[in-house]
Order: structure tokens, then sequence, then C-alpha cells
């Protein structure tokens, strides 16, 4: 896939942004609300939890390997050092939370003993040893790190929209893909 | 959007930046519960358990007093034609049980319920699980997760006498006529001074889909073959366990699983209400029980017993409990492994018990 423009993200950076970005904050509301049901609701929602947390898994590996190929554009050069810190910071923390969390949710079942089934009675393999121990730690760290995601989550939508809306750096628009004008606007 | 980036940002431009990010914050509050403080939730079915009965550290917030035992499920093939789950074809299956009474104490006496648990865990070959937790009642209690939390709390110590009121208690029975084939059965039955002969259901409908996807709505039923020697005095304190180590050290125990088929109407959302007894009955094979060993060490320990986790050929229906004790027993079994593993924030679990 051709992409000479350089203002803005990838095509298919772009796509596995906003793909990523509802299938998360989908996983987080599902997350939440299953462990604070006790109705229907808990089983069909913890049936969607488990498939797509392996998706958002395989879709945050593919997402790095395109980074790899297709470096994002870079940060404006005007940006607070302070503030361009905390973009790589936070964009780093959030890849570190979408790999961990479905790694965390499946050593958590494997350690619990559960079988890890995605439905259709597919079925994973375990990846950790039955130990209850280690299931408590991986049960806390997944509830942790969940509110971790959703902070990390809401604090990188917050900064997207103050570039867009307060800096109009062209931040935003390299992700939503429209081309950045010309320097000469700065 | 035409005026340059370099003036000042309006007060709108602000609003657009904050009002997303507070919207799901809302969101996620609503969805956690923090604004619905009388939602139903496993956290405050758990802690109505601990508040009737205690903190017990490590050990189950319901049916506290149990014991484990292993064997295996030998199935006969009869109830493939209902499931095409793999255990019921002419297999061995390898089983890990759990035998309990009911309730948060650990110390309950064995006479002082005529209610008798047994869970079972089925390791199927091909890696999936069934698990079924079950009671010897021929009925649940009631139809409802809601019924069952506010009869917990009917039966909560009250704050001056520290013994449950008996006026709300008689409160609830009277506005839950659906109880009444349970409490009759409860009234009528003597403590069982054995596990061994006690004929325990799963009392929850679920489905059964067989090889050409035709699906079932069933209840089963594990039938004893040890004979009833009941004496019909109370039995002491810890009867039960005495009397299955002394059962399992002349031989293995037996129950054959019968599946009865439920006919077009039946409910299969009412617990607490039995099919009709003409309904055709399944016996897909018998469980064999070897060996018995204490919950503390023993390998039923670590298992949550939560009935919803199935094989394939197995399914929930819109029966509402199973998905309830899954969420209730998942927040049981998060807080005593978080006990034994002694985690900050969590009261320490007692070495042996």
């Amino acid at each position: 896939m051709r992409h000479s423009d350089r203002s803005t993200f990838h095509p298919l950076a772009r796509l596995l942004h906003w793909l990523m970005a509802a299938a998360i904050i989908a996983m987080l509301l599902i997350g939440l609300g299953m462990v604070a049901s006790v109705s229907a609701r808990h089983d069909w929602l913890l049936a969607i939890h488990k498939p797509l947390g392996i998706a958002i898994l395989l879709l945050a590996i593919t997402r790095l390997v395109v980074r790899r190929r297709h470096p994002p554009p870079p940060l404006p050069a005007d940006l607070p050092r302070l503030q361009a810190w905390a973009a790589h910071a936070s964009h780093w923390l959030l890849y570190a939370l979408m790999l961990a969390m479905p790694l965390i949710g499946w050593a958590m079942l494997s350690a619990g003993g559960y079988p890890v089934t995605l439905g259709a009675g597919l079925q994973l393999p375990a990846i950790a040893p039955t130990n209850t121990t280690l299931f408590a730690v991986l049960r806390a760290a997944h509830s942790v790190l969940a509110y971790a995601l959703a902070l990390t989550f809401l604090a990188h939508m917050g900064a997207a929209l103050y570039h867009g809306l307060i800096r109009r750096d062209g931040v935003l628009a390299s992700m939503i893909g429209v081309r950045r004008k010309t320097s000469a606007s700065n | 959007m035409t005026s340059p980036s370099s003036s000042r940002p309006g007060l709108w431009r602000w609003a657009l930046v904050i009002a997303p990010v507070l919207l799901v914050l809302l969101i996620i509050a609503y969805v956690a519960g923090w604004l619905s403080p009388h939602r139903l939730t496993p956290d405050r079915f758990i802690n109505q358990f601990q508040t009737n009965g205690g903190v017990h550290p490590g050990l189950r917030r319901n049916h506290a007093k149990g014991v484990c035992v292993a064997g295996y499920f030998q199935g006969n093939d009869q109830a493939s034609v209902l499931s095409r789950a793999a255990l019921f074809a002419d297999v061995r299956t390898p089983v890990v049980g759990r035998f309990s009474l009911p309730g948060p104490n650990p110390l309950t006496p064995d006479g002082s319920t005529p209610v008798r648990a047994m869970a079972l865990r089925f390791a199927l070959a091909n890696g999936q699980q069934w698990r079924t937790a079950m009671l010897n009642a021929p009925v649940f209690s009631v139809n409802t997760p809601q019924a069952f939390y506010q009869n917990l709390v009917a039966h909560a110590p009250d704050a001056h006498t520290g013994k449950p009121d008996k006026a709300k208690i008689a409160a609830f029975n009277a506005a839950h006529p659906e109880m009444a084939p349970f409490m009759a059965w409860a009234k009528a039955t003597v403590p069982s001074a054995s596990f061994a002969t006690q004929n325990y259901g799963g009392l929850d409908a679920f489905y059964v889909t067989n090889a050409r996807g035709q699906r079932h709505a069933v209840r089963w039923r594990f039938v004893p073959q040890a004979k009833a020697t009941d004496p019909t005095g109370k039995p002491d304190a810890n009867a039960l366990d005495a009397d299955l180590m002394q059962r399992l050290a002349n031989g293995p125990l037996r129950w054959q699983l019968v599946f009865t088929v439920a006919q077009a109407g039946d409910p299969t959302a009412q617990a607490a209400t039995a099919w009709p007894a003409d309904r055709k009955q399944i016996t897909a094979g018998t469980l064999v029980l070897t060996r018995a060993s204490g919950q503390a060490e023993g390998p039923c320990r670590d298992i949550n017993y939560d009935p919803t986790i199935l094989p394939d050929g197995m399914s929930l229906t819109d029966d509402p409990l199973p998905p309830a004790r899954s969420a209730a027993y998942a927040d049981s079994f998060r807080r005593r492994t978080a006990e034994e593993a002694h985690l900050p924030g969590y009261p320490a679990a007692k070495e042996t018990h």
C-alpha cells in the first residue's frame, strides 16, 4: 500500500486505531458491567469478553508490526517537551496495557483452573499452571490495570481533543486522515 | 474555524474537550453500578452472606462446610440422543467433587439442616469441562436471584438480638408462595447422616443439544445406589464426613445420572417448581466416587463449581439463577483466593481448617 503523505498515519494504522478504540472502550464497559451484574447479562457479556480480548491481543500485535513498517508522523516541533514526553509515555503505556490485559485475563483463567473457551467450541490452551495464589494476583492485576487502561484511555482522548480543538496542530487530523495544510499555516 | 490557531481558544472549545471525557466517565460509572446503590451485584450478594455468617477467610462464602471427593463418570451413550457432550458417550471421565452443607458457617452442625449439596467437575478428554452444583432437594427454594437475596436479608441477624428476626422471615415467606414446595420438603425431611444416600438435583433447567443440532430443555439428578439406612434421630455435628470415609473404605459410591426431558410449556425459568412426574427420563451413566479428602488440602479446594461452565452440547436457558450463581461464585472465589494468597486488604486465611 502506497502512502507517501508523511503528515498523516498510514491508512492501515488508522483503520487499526479506530477499530481498537471501539473494541477497547467496549471491552472496558463489558468488563465493568459483567462483574457488576447477576442477571443473564453477566453470562452473555462474559461470552463476548473472552473472544474480544483475544481479538484485541491479535490487533495490538498487528498494529505494532504496522507501526514498525510505517512509522507514525512526528509530533509538532513546537510541542512543549513535557507534553511530547507525556504523549510518548502514554502511547507506550496504552500499547503495554492492550497487550497485557488479554494475556493477564488468559493466564488468570488458566491459573484459576477454568477452561478458556471462546465460544463455538473454540478452546485455548492454558498459558499458566493451575495455582490459586497466581490466580489471586492476576485477578487483582486484571482489575487494577483495567482502571489504569480506562484512565489512560480518557487521558488519550482528552489529549487528542486538546490537540484538535485547542492547539489545532494537526495531531488529531493525522489520525482522522485529514491532510495537514502546508507548514506555512504555522 | 477560520480564526488563526494563535488566537485564544474559546470556552466552547474547552467544553468540547472536557465534555466527552466526562461523558465516558459517566457511562463507566453507570455500567459499573456506582450510580445504582440498589442494583443487585455479585459484591452485594457476597457481602450479605458475610453479614449473615461472618467472614471465614479462605473459605467459600456459601456452602463453607464441605469435603472433597474424586472418582469418575462412566457414560453409557444413551444420553447421546440428547447431548453431543463427549462425556455422555461410552467413555470414562475423571471427576473431582465436593459434598457440602448450605450456609456461610464452616462449623454448621450436620443435624441443623436437611439440605446436602454435591458439586462435580467433569474434565472431558477434549479439554472441555462440565461443572454442576446440586442440592438433595426436589426443587430450589426460589425462582430468582432477587428473591434469594431478599431471603438472605430476611435471615440476617438482628442488630439487637444477634439472631434472625422471625417476623422478617415470616413476611418474606408470605410474600413468596413459590417457596411452598421447597419448604414442605425441608419440613418433612430428616437430616441425613450420609451424603452417600442422597439424591442430588441440578434443579435449574439447561438446554442439551445433540449431534444433529436438536435442542431440549432438561433437568438432571444423581440418583444414589447406596441403600438409605438413615437413622431417625439427628446426626452428630460432624457425622457426615465420618460416614463418607467409612463407606469409601468399604468401596466406591455410585449414583446414576438421570436426565428429565421437558415438554413444551414446562417452565425453564422456575427452579422452585417441579415438572410433571411423567416426563421422559434418560439414564446417562454412572458416577463412581472412590476417595475423599479434607477440603483444606483436597483437590476440590481450588475449584469454583460455577454451574455455567458447560461442555459443547449443553447450554443455558432463560433460568435466571445460573448466571447469578456464576457471578456470585466468581466473587466468592476472588475473595477466598485473595485471602489465601495474603493479598493486601484481605483478611489472611488460616493455614488449616
